[in-house]
């Protein structure tokens, strides 16, 4: 490990500027906040990043959960992903988010991690923490080696000829069905990004993985206010029961009264490059019969687009059972 | 040799006598030093005599070094350390709290599990430099041979450990779940201690040692 400067940062404003002076927010970045550290110290340890200063935000009381005045959530950026999962708030009126956060890592990552920390979770693809293997996301230019090679948990949607490494989120699929907006301060002021917006695909870049800029500091994610009657949950599948990545995962917020289904959102995890919102599921279920059949087009619909590598076709059908039976668990009788 | 009775192999009176009496620590130091004893030139013979220089020498302080202040157990420290420094690092090489253990060091096994502000984290995956102001307890602070935590005393009546290298992550877990959200079965209690992976495959009898307190919490708060 490269050794690097500790800053302590006393305010928002000093923390930004601080890390404003980085090269890029990106892949490689030379100064980079740091909070639950889950993903950053470990990717330090393999020399993947390389950060020369790290700017602890851990005391910058980015930490509330609070109600917003038109019924949504306020959840700040250092907010430990334990803290999120078990609010009263999240269990009673955003069951999905509760359930993806407490499908992933365990009890000790959980209550480290953050939720600006897991909008940035790194990809697990062995060649991308590998630093003897080519990877386009590590070293621009260097090839896939996961193409042709180790696939098997990677992306079938989203991918690019340079890079088809997961986003290992749980909770990151939760705040795509939930419609979550990130909000951000940075050197030119505040701006609020929706989720669908925060990940980019990694076409010819994949070193880039969101839209933030040097000095770009989350302050905090909000949720609108939960639609009415909905119900939600997150079904997630895997190589094992606990701590374990996904395979293919499915975060469906439904609401739905007399068999009919009025409004639908839906997102896959463990199967795209970035949080994979489906609309073209959701087209296919508003305003449908709550059954096997309209279930199973909207699966189709969500997985039309996917392009499966030599060791991963399993997942296409695999995503596909997974969506049907988070819809079905969602609609059957209470 | 001019020096026999400095000498390792002939240890003055007041140090313990033989292997029998050493921990398993002060063995595998000992060990250490009989090697280079016999390896070393003349020069570090005479070092390794004038007790504890050899240590000295090879752990010198990083140029990179900045001032750590943590609250271990109770105790402060003032450290200077090198920034690179894991907290698990910190507490076993600088503070030689031995007892969180090392497994795989990048937060996969869960052996280095401490509470930090009474929340079971992985020391393993953190920076020393990032704990200041908090308070850090170890399995060392959670209780002693001669008094143990009552998940101490339950580990060993249940026999919840074979080669003991992941006992004390798993204990820590254990007493932080305790406190933690976790459901009455079996089922709930494995999925909270996922996170804590045990190569012997004591698992069962974990499990049977946590529930074996909360039983007891239980009942006290009942009764």
């Amino acid at each position: 490990m490269k050794t690097f400067q500790v800053t302590r940062p006393k305010d928002n404003a000093q923390a930004i500027a601080t890390v404003a002076k980085s090269k890029t927010a990106q892949q490689g970045a030379d100064i980079r906040f740091i909070a639950g550290g889950t993903t950053l110290i470990d990717l330090m340890k393999l020399n993947v990043e390389q950060p020369q200063n790290l700017v602890d935000v851990n005391r910058l009381t980015l930490d509330k959960i609070e109600a917003t005045p038109d019924g949504g959530l306020t959840i700040g950026a250092t907010v430990r992903n334990s803290d999120l999962a078990w609010h009263p708030l999240v269990r009673k009126n955003y069951r999905v988010l509760s359930e993806a956060i407490l499908s992933g890592a365990t009890v000790q990552i959980r209550n480290m991690a953050t939720t600006a920390g897991n909008l940035l979770q790194r990809t697990r693809c062995m060649y991308f923490r590998d630093t003897a293997m080519p990877c386009n996301k590590r070293q621009p230019g260097s090839g896939c080696g996961a193409i042709n090679g180790m696939n098997r948990g990677l992306a079938i949607l989203g991918t690019s000829e340079h890079c088809i490494a997961t986003n290992p989120s749980d909770m990151n699929v939760a705040m795509a069905a939930l419609e979550a907006t990130v909000h951000v301060r940075g050197a030119k002021g505040e701006r609020a990004i929706p989720i669908a917006d925060f990940h980019v695909l990694p076409g010819n870049t994949p070193q880039r993985e969101t839209v933030l800029e040097p000095g770009d500091l989350i302050t905090h994610v909000t949720l609108p206010p939960p639609a009415p009657g909905n119900r939600s949950l997150y079904l997630k599948l895997r190589d094992r029961a606990s701590y374990e990545f996904a395979l293919a995962s499915a975060a469906v917020v439904i609401t739905a009264a007399n068999g009919k289904i009025a409004r639908a959102r839906i997102a896959l995890g463990g199967v795209g490059t970035k949080p994979w919102r489906s609309t073209e599921a959701e087209a296919e279920l508003t305003d449908q019969p709550a059954n096997e059949a309209t279930f199973r087009k909207a699966a189709d619909a969500a997985l039309r687009g996917a392009k499966p590598q030599s060791q991963n076709a399993f997942k296409v059908e695999l995503a596909k059972r997974c969506l049907v039976h988070a819809l079905k668990l969602a609609t059957q009788p209470a | 040799m001019s020096n026999q009775d400095e000498s390792p192999e002939n240890p003055p009176a007041d140090a313990p006598s033989g292997i029998g009496q050493s921990t398993r620590r002060t063995f595998l130091s000992r060990l250490g030093m009989a090697s280079l004893l016999a390896t070393a030139a003349p020069v570090v013979t005479t070092w390794a005599q004038r007790s504890g220089k050899v240590q000295q020498q090879l752990s010198t302080e990083s140029k990179d070094a900045i001032p750590v202040t943590l609250s271990v157990n109770g105790k402060k420290h003032d450290l200077r350390i090198d920034p690179r420094t894991s907290l698990l690092d910190c507490l076993r090489e600088h503070l030689h709290l031995t007892g969180s253990k090392k497994g795989c060091d990048h937060g996969q096994c869960g052996a280095c599990t401490v509470h930090i502000n009474g929340r079971r984290q992985l020391s393993c995956l953190s920076f020393a430099a990032l704990h200041e102001g908090e308070e850090i307890t170890t399995i060392e602070g959670l209780g002693q041979p001669e008094k143990m935590h009552p998940m101490q005393a339950a580990f060993v009546t249940c026999d919840a450990y074979q080669c003991g290298y992941c006992t004390s992550g798993q204990i820590m877990s254990a007493v932080a779940l305790l406190k933690e959200p976790c459901g009455p079965e079996d089922a709930e209690v494995k999925e909270f201690m996922s996170g804590n992976i045990c190569r012997c495959g004591a698992y069962p009898n974990i499990v049977a040692a946590i529930q074996r307190v909360r039983q007891g919490t239980k009942s006290q708060k009942v009764g």
